[in-house]
This record gives C-alpha cells, structure tokens and sequence, in this order.
C-alpha cells in the first residue's frame, strides 16, 4: 500500500481514508465484511497503534496494556449509565480516566527498564484484573459484567422507552454499519496523530531514548518527561479502543484487562512490524480475522471449500485442515507467528517491502537504475 | 516544532481540496449498502423464499465449561438431523403437541454455524453478533454459563433474535435479566434450593452450620442465597459464604479455612471443572472423614452433572445435589432421546445435551405452529407453551418469565456404579408443584416485542 517513493503525508492520509471506509467492500470477499468484525478491526488498529507509538519508539515493552483497555470501557458504560446514551461523553472520559491510570502506572513502572518495566507493567494489570473481579466488584459487576439496566438514572436523557436503549451519536444509533463508520472515522484520527508523533522532534526524541537511552541523558536530556508522556499517549489510545468496545457493544467484562489481553497486542505489533506505522494495523486485522473467522469453520465448512477435489482427496485435506481450524485456531496463528518472527523479523510490513523490491527490480532488471530502497522507516 | 520539517506545512489549499473532496468521496460511497440493508426487509434474517434457515449453535469449546459445551453441540446437530426428517426422529416420536412434520421447518432444510463462546461474555456476544451478522441465522442457541447467557440474551433482543438458552442455572436469566427474547428450559437455582429442602432436612436435620464456596458471578450469586433461603429456613446457620474466581483451578486456600470454621456442612456453588477440583481438593483434605459438633461432615453439591461427576470420580460417591433431568429415566421422551443419542456417539446423553436438544425443537416447533420465522409470533407461540413427552414429564413454558416450569431430580453419587455413567442415582423426583414460585419475586422486565 506504501510506495516508499510516496513521501508526502497528506497522500499518505487520503490513501488511509480511503483504504478504511470502503473497507466494507473489499472485505466482503474475504468474509470480514460484516459490522461487528469491521469494528473490531478499528478498535483493535486503535489499540495497536497506541501500543506501537510506546513499544515501537522507545522500546518499552509494556505487558499491561490491557489495563487501560479496561478503564476505557468501564468508563464509557457508566457514562452510558450515569449521563446519556450519546457516545462522544463515553469516548471524552475514557480518554481521559485511562490518561489518568496511565499516569499513576507509568510514574511508578518507568523508574526501571527492560524486563523490569514489562513485569511492573504485568503486575499493575494483573492486579487491576483481580481487583475488577473481588474489591471493585460494585463497580465492575465481577464476572458478570457491566451492563446497561432499565432503572439506570441517565440523568440527561430523561426517562428511556421500551425496552434498553441503544448507545446513539445524536440520534444516529451506534450499531451496525453506523457504529462502524464511528470507529474508522476515530481510527483515521488516532492514525493521523500518530503519523504526526512519528514525524515529529518528539518522535525522534523517542527514538533516541530507544537506541541509547544512556548517550541521550549525557547530551543532557531527562529522558522520563518523554517517557512519560509516550506512556500516557498510548494508555490513553487504549482507553479510546477501550470506550468504542463498550459504544459497538455497551457491556464491560474484566476479562478485558487480562494478561492474554495485554499479551494480544503485543503479538499484533510483532507481527505486523514494531515501530512501522501501518504494521500494528495489519497484525490487529490478522488476529481479529484468524479468531473470529477460522475459530468459526468447522468440517462442514471444509468440504464445501474443497469440494472441487475428488471425493477420497477432499476427506484427507479437510482431515488434516481441520485440526488447524475451529478451535484449533490458535495453532494457525501460533504457526504463522514464528513464521513471521523467524523469516520476517519486520513483520508483515517488510514482507511487502521485500515484495515490492523485488517486483521493481523484476521490472527495472534492463536498466542501470539503482534506485535502491532506503528502508525507509513508516 | 519548530524543527519539524514534513511536508505537511507546505500544504496548499487546493491540496487541501484535493483531500478533502477524496474523503468525501470515499466517506459517501459505503451509504450505497446501508441503504441496501433498510430495503425490503421486514425483519432481520428473515429467510424469505430460501430453501434452507441457519440456526447458530454458540457453545463453550474452551475453558472450564467446555465438557458440557462438547456435549451441548452433538445435540444440536441430533436435534438438526432429526428435524430435517433424518435418523430415527428422537423426541419428535413422543413430544406433544407437535407440529414439526419432519421435513424441516416449514419446509426449509436446517443448517447451522457453529461458535466459541470461551465462557467469556465478550467472546461469546463477538461469535452470536457474527452469527447473526455474517452468517443470517434466525435463532441462536447454547451457552454453559448464566453470565454468557445473560450477556447474549441482551444482544439478541437488541438484535431482534430469539435466544434459547442453554446450560444456565442462575435466577437472574429468567428473573431481573429477563429479556422478551431470551427462553429457558433449563431449571433454576431457586428450583434446586426448593428440591433440595425437604431432603437436606430428612438427611441432616434441622441444626446444621453451613460453609459456602461460591462461583463468583450471576449464577453463583444467585445459587447461594437460593440455597441459603432453603437451609435457614429448616433452621440451619451460614458459618460463611467465600466467593471463589471461575476457573481458579486450585482452591486450597479457601478449603483449608473450612476445617476450623467450626461448620458441618461445606455447599459447593460450582460448575463444571471448578466443581471437579473443588470436591476433589475438599476430599483430600479429610473434610468427609471429619467429625464437626458431633455430627458427620457433608457436603452438598447444588447443581449436579453427570458429566462432572464423571470428572470427579469416586469423590461424588454419596453426595447430594440436584439435576435438570438424567439419562436413567424411564419415561418414552427420555427413552427415546437416549436411545438415538447413544446410537449416534456410543455413549448416554447428558442433561446439558437433553436441554439443548429440547430447545432446539421447541423453537422449530413454535415456528411451524406460527407458520413463520417472525420473531414476535415464534414468542407468543412459545409463551405458556404446554407440551410432554420431553422427558421431564409435563411441562410449561410460563409466559411471565420465559421459564419452564417441570419435575426436579434429587440425586445422589451412586455408591456402587455398574458402568461409567451409572454414576449418579435419582434419589427423588420433586413435583414441579414444589418448586413453582410467582415470576415477580425476581423483579425484571420482558421488554418489548418488536425491536
């Protein structure tokens, strides 16, 4: 999608747009295109770009992302509760409540590096799970989860109608196709700052920290401020991932905030390309599409695909296949990770930047032109 | 940024047109479809002219509860056989009154998608919202856990989908959580306190001190202070009751507090996997052997399965609980459902399957008498349904909450089991008179009919 000859970001930015909203199109055929994945593949994008603008700058692993995940969409249910159905006071106190939490975490877990930042950040999100389920559960709801009830107060809506109502941006309500355009319009935003960090001083500062965070503090930088701040950025992109979870769908479970959660991200930027822009985005689109569709297939499913082979072969393919698919998922993804990880330790976004080198030196073999790739860091 | 030097401060407005007009474009182009999607539907999924409806069978496939999603899942594709007028036609022989005919449902052929629900509420709304999304199906169905129910139940009557439920005990799916939508045969834990009273008191007299564990979540909830009503009211004491994560795993930290909190009987609110190792765990400790205020120790086990008890092993041996219905039975509906399930997997059903199975005849069933896939005339079909031959005797569908109303099954850990599945034997069938209750002491709303 990224021509690295394309430099300029506003092209960059339309090509996006225009890539995310008519994803409903082009995903048809691949069977994702259907509301509830699409908004999945937004949410989470959000989610990973977040998470890259802290692990893919500095080089801070954080193993408790999901925490802010959590807050976001306990948040954005209360409000539902609390306030009014309209989805922008969800998404506004989301932001800000997981900025809040990832203040709090980041101040702390920041004093270390390495491997002690990552088990820090894991103990904070394994403690806030815990507590969701146990001390908070008044306001979780524990294992239940948090839902919307009929006698909540919702004090600027008024009284509701018949039945639960449903989560609304003035008026146009947030399910389906609607909430869908919601999140890709959010998606869009949160890749449009994050192209702006990337290029920005701040940015650079970053990458310093990550390549020698040592060298930066003897030119006489105090590397924590940016730190910080990174932290919080990404926290708080996961607290709006948190808040359009609960917007598509109004219901809160702490199972959010688990470690497996927080792990998910963290395979979604290896896979698509730590510190690239485009490459969470492809790892979140990955495992959304492996969990939700391959999870799905069962043997049925399997013959019908491979019923063009003859009759003893399609029963061999399909034996086989069928371990890799239905609740043998996981296996697919774990398969194609060390794949990944082993051939492309880039991620998918260098496997098309080998790609396409390779296609233009197919193309451009006859001549002397030696417009060779400056790997061009997205 | 000052130093900032991108290309994005050199930015013209006609290049800003330029974006603006491509966004716009692209922003516009989707509202093709969604306006697709408005036209000439009266209903979502509804079939139409096609030959054949989906049904979505949503079941645990992972996790602690994932034996009985198993089992949940060759019933329905049992039930889908047999309702397409395969193999020997099961409870369609004994079920009455019945207007399937055997040749689908309203002569469209029976297919269904499968999903895992991973006993996690997100998971399990994720897979039904692709079922009805993606796939079209006109019902849903399945589920091993009341906190899936209850989240599933809300999102199909949002949807507009009828969801009959599967495996869920707790008060709160046919009472507050109740939704118009949402059904359940399944009994209740109101209904297995209300079984259990009569017995517990025979058994162990009126002057008990109980120690609760308890699955941490809706039905666990709801199951304690059910079983707590019932034995206070026979006169016996709550020593304690400790609410334990699902899937813990180990639960020896709160088993060793039992030994010298001075109860005699330890009630274990769990399910699946979790109930396995906790009994485990509380025999190894001793706690059967032990002699508390000069009575032997118990130990109860509200809801029973066969196929934990099967996971338990020789631990259940003696222990009291109560069962939505048994494979032993001897009536013509569980005779028969037996018979084919055992032809098509070797082996007895168990009561997640035999109430999965039901459901998805009942709502075939209520189709075919509607004589439309509607979703509001299926309900009003289904509402104060009277039927039989189901193998839990007479039974009703109470139109207040949803809830079927049948026989309970005491039963106890057989003693000496003739083979692996004879394990638990039907100490008692409680009348349903027994176990009835008025549908308004749980508060709740049923909502609307269209949506």
């Amino acid at each position: 999608m990224i021509v690295p000859s394309i430099r300029n970001d506003w092209v960059i930015m339309a090509i996006f747009t225009a890539v995310v909203l008519t994803a409903p199109l082009w995903l048809t055929p691949v069977g994702a295109g259907y509301p509830d994945l699409l908004q999945k593949f937004a949410i989470f994008g959000i989610f990973a770009i977040g998470f890259n603008i802290l692990f893919g700058l500095t080089g801070y692993l954080s193993f408790g992302h999901a925490v802010f995940l959590g807050v976001g969409s306990y948040t954005a249910v209360w409000s539902f509760k609390l306030l009014t159905m309209n989805v922008l006071p969800a998404v506004i106190f989301a932001t800000l409540l997981a900025g809040v939490f990832a203040v709090v975490i980041g101040y702390v877990s920041l004093r270390r590096s390495g491997i002690y930042f990552s088990i820090l950040t894991l103990a904070f999100a394994q403690m806030s799970y815990n507590m969701a389920y146990s001390v908070l559960t008044p306001i979780t709801n524990g294992e239940t989860g948090l839902q919307l009830t009929m006698n909540d107060p919702r004090i600027l809506d008024g009284p509701a109608g018949q039945g639960l109502p449903s989560t609304t941006l003035f008026g146009l309500d947030m399910s389906g196709y609607a909430g869908f355009y919601f999140c890709a319009v959010m998606l869009i935003i949160a890749f449009f700052i994050s192209l702006r960090i990337f290029r920005s001083p701040f940015g650079l500062k970053l990458l310093a920290i990550k390549s020698n965070q040592t060298r930066m503090k003897y030119t006489g930088f105090n590397t924590r401020p940016y730190l910080l701040t990174a932290f919080v950025i990404s926290g708080m992109y996961a607290g709006l991932a948190g808040s359009l979870m609960a917007i598509t769908d109004p219901l809160a479970g702490a199972e959010r905030m688990q470690w497996t959660a927080s792990g998910e991200v963290v395979l979604m930027t290896i896979l698509g390309g730590t510190g690239t822009l485009l490459g969470p985005l492809f790892g979140a689109g990955i495992i959304k599409y492996f969990e939700n569709i391959f999870s799905a297939m069962n043997d049925g499913r399997l013959h019908e695909i491979f019923s063009f082979l003859p009759d003893w072969l399609e029963n061999i393919v399909v034996a086989i296949t069928g371990e890799f698919v239905g609740d043998g998922w996981h296996l697919t993804l774990g398969l194609l990770f060390m794949i990944v990880v082993i051939f492309l330790p880039g991620g998918v976004v260098e496997g098309i930047r080998r790609a396409n080198g390779f296609l233009r030196r197919l193309v451009q073999s006859s001549g002397t032109n030696t417009a060779t790739l400056a790997a061009e860091k997205e | 940024m000052s130093e900032d030097k991108s290309k994005i401060s050199e930015l013209s407005r006609r290049g800003f047109i330029k974006v603006g007009a491509t966004a716009v474009t692209a922003a516009s182009m989707p509202m093709f479809f969604v306006k697709d999607a408005w036209a000439a539907k009266d209903f979502r999924n509804n079939p139409g002219n096609a030959g054949s409806v989906k049904f979505g069978f949503n079941v645990p496939q992972t996790g602690a509860y994932a034996d009985e999603g198993a089992d949940e899942l060759r019933a329905y594709k049992l039930a889908v056989k047999h309702i397409n007028g395969e193999g020997d036609g099961g409870m369609l022989n004994t079920m009455k009154p019945l207007s399937l005919k055997g040749n689908g449902i309203l002569g469209k052929k029976v297919e269904y998608v499968t999903g895992d629900t991973q006993t996690k509420s997100d998971a399990a709304r994720a897979s039904a919202k692709r079922m009805i999304e993606k796939d079209g199906v006109v019902m849903i169905t399945g589920g091993s856990s009341s906190g899936v129910a209850v989240a599933v139940q809300g999102l199909c009557q949002e949807m507009g989908v009828i969801f009959m439920a599967g495996l869920t005990h707790s008060n709160d799916t046919t009472g507050k959580d109740k939704r118009r939508y949402g059904f359940r045969h399944f009994f209740n834990a109101y209904m297995s306190g209300a079984a259990l009273g009569p017995v517990l008191q025979k058994e162990m007299g009126t002057e008990r001190k109980a120690y609760h564990l308890t699955a941490d979540y809706t039905w666990g909830w709801t199951q304690e202070e059910s079983i707590k009503n019932t034995t206070e009211a026979l006169g016996w004491q709550t020593t304690a009751a400790v609410r334990t994560p699902v899937g813990a795993g180990d639960f020896s930290q709160y088993i060793t507090p039992v030994l010298n909190s001075g109860a005699d009987v330890l009630i274990l609110n769990h399910y699946g996997k979790d109930m396995i190792n906790s009994l485990t765990q509380a025999v190894q400790f001793g706690l059967r052997d032990k002699q508390v205020n000069g009575k032997n120790f118990e130990i109860i086990v509200p809801l029973f399965s066969r196929l934990m008890a099967q996971g338990a092993g020789d631990n259940i041996k003696g222990i009291l609980g109560t069962t939505n219905w048994h494979w032993s039975l001897q009536d013509e509906g569980s005779k028969a459902f037996v018979k084919s399930f055992g032809q098509e997997y070797g082996f007895p059903p168990s009561q997640a399957a035999q109430t999965t199975y039901v459901q998805a005849l009942l709502y075939a069933n209520a189709v075919e008498s509607a004589g439309s896939f509607y979703p509001p005339e299926v309900i009003k079909q289904l509402e104060g349904f009277k039927f039989d031959g189901a193998g839990n005797g007479p039974t009703e569908y109470r139109a207040d909450d949803h809830q079927c109303f049948k026989d309970v099954l005491v039963v106890r850990g057989n003693e000496a089991p003739s083979s692996q599945f004879d394990i638990l034997k039907v100490e008692q069938i409680v009348p349903r008179s027994q176990v009835e209750y008025d549908a308004k002491i749980f508060g709740g709303e049923l909502g609307p009919y269209e949506v």
